[in-house]
């Protein structure tokens, strides 16, 4: 079992560069073809800073930086065993290539179901840029099966 | 049908998307392009370590996919909130099928928005993601 004294685990925030190359990278791999993925000027023409991360390119922060592996070694969960359970964002400005965004996050919630065969980590990240702006809000449920 | 935030309904569908069968090449430049490198995804042998019979999608294609389907239809900058419930996994050669309606018109925040349900399926009909978004109308 999962200890319940890891709900309230926030680890030091960090900070994760928005490159456009990435940006394409991520934006081809899905199939995603509107210029403002790839173009500056067809971006901004749009209306945005710069070139527009895709809706959900954020969550390759916490794998960049390690905090999702690090939150798996820290609550001591097999890495075999875990299944993305729910994911949310809530979004509250764009997020542009060129960007720096700070990554804040805090385990909220550890639960088990059936006896404690699925255990359920809920973690909450705030997302915010260079500018000061909060732009998105990270909610994430994994599921640790044991079954 | 194609959006306009003045006559949107609730019932109104967005395009289907269907994508190709999940290949192990999608999973590889996805791990690299998500920054999800759990080889649960991509090593065969680790997979079959822990018990599954291969690699199977990462539950973030599908909602990419779903989100791709959603931007393809609305304005991103109108998406206020996208969230899914993650219901079965996703293996090679699933054909993912990706599509939505919007089931409520409501104030958000003082904004006018439509909530659309969106569902991600296999080819079977066996529902992989469910989930909604919020869309500004204003």
């Amino acid at each position: 079992m999962i200890d319940k004294k890891h709900i309230g685990y926030a680890p030091s925030p960090t900070l994760w560069n928005v490159e456009k190359g990435r940006i394409a990278f991520f934006a081809k791999v899905i199939g995603l073809t509107d210029p403002v993925h790839t173009d500056e000027a067809a971006a901004k023409a749009a209306g945005y800073r710069g070139i527009v991360a895709p809706p959900t390119f954020i969550f390759g922060a916490p794998g960049d930086s390690g905090e999702t592996m690090k939150l798996i070694e820290t609550l001591e969960i097999d890495l075999g065993k875990v299944l993305h359970g729910e994911q949310r964002f809530d979004y509250h400005a764009p997020v542009c290539a060129g960007d720096t965004l700070r990554f804040e996050s805090r385990v909220s919630d550890i639960y088990d179901k059936k006896g404690g065969a699925l255990e359920f980590v809920v973690n909450d990240t705030k997302v915010t840029n260079q500018l000061g702006e909060h732009v998105a809000d990270l909610h994430s449920v994994i599921v640790v099966r044991h079954a | 049908m194609t959006f306009d935030a003045q006559k949107i309904q609730v019932g109104d569908a967005l395009p289907v998307l269907q994508l190709a069968p999940i290949s192990r090449t999608t999973l590889a430049l996805f791990a690299g392009a998500s920054g999800d490198h759990n080889p649960i995804h991509i090593d065969i042998d680790f997979a079959k370590k822990a018990g599954m019979k291969d690699v199977f999608a990462h539950g973030m294609l599908s909602m990419a996919y779903l989100a791709r389907a959603l931007a393809q239809w609305v304005p991103q900058r109108r998406i206020l909130s996208y969230g899914v419930r993650f219901a079965a996994i996703t293996q090679l050669g699933d054909r993912v099928q990706c599509s939505g309606r919007v089931v409520e018109k409501l104030i958000h925040k003082g904004r006018p928005c439509a909530r659309v349900e969106l569902t991600a399926a296999k080819a079977s009909g066996d529902v992989t993601l469910a989930g909604d978004a919020l869309v500004a109308l204003d």
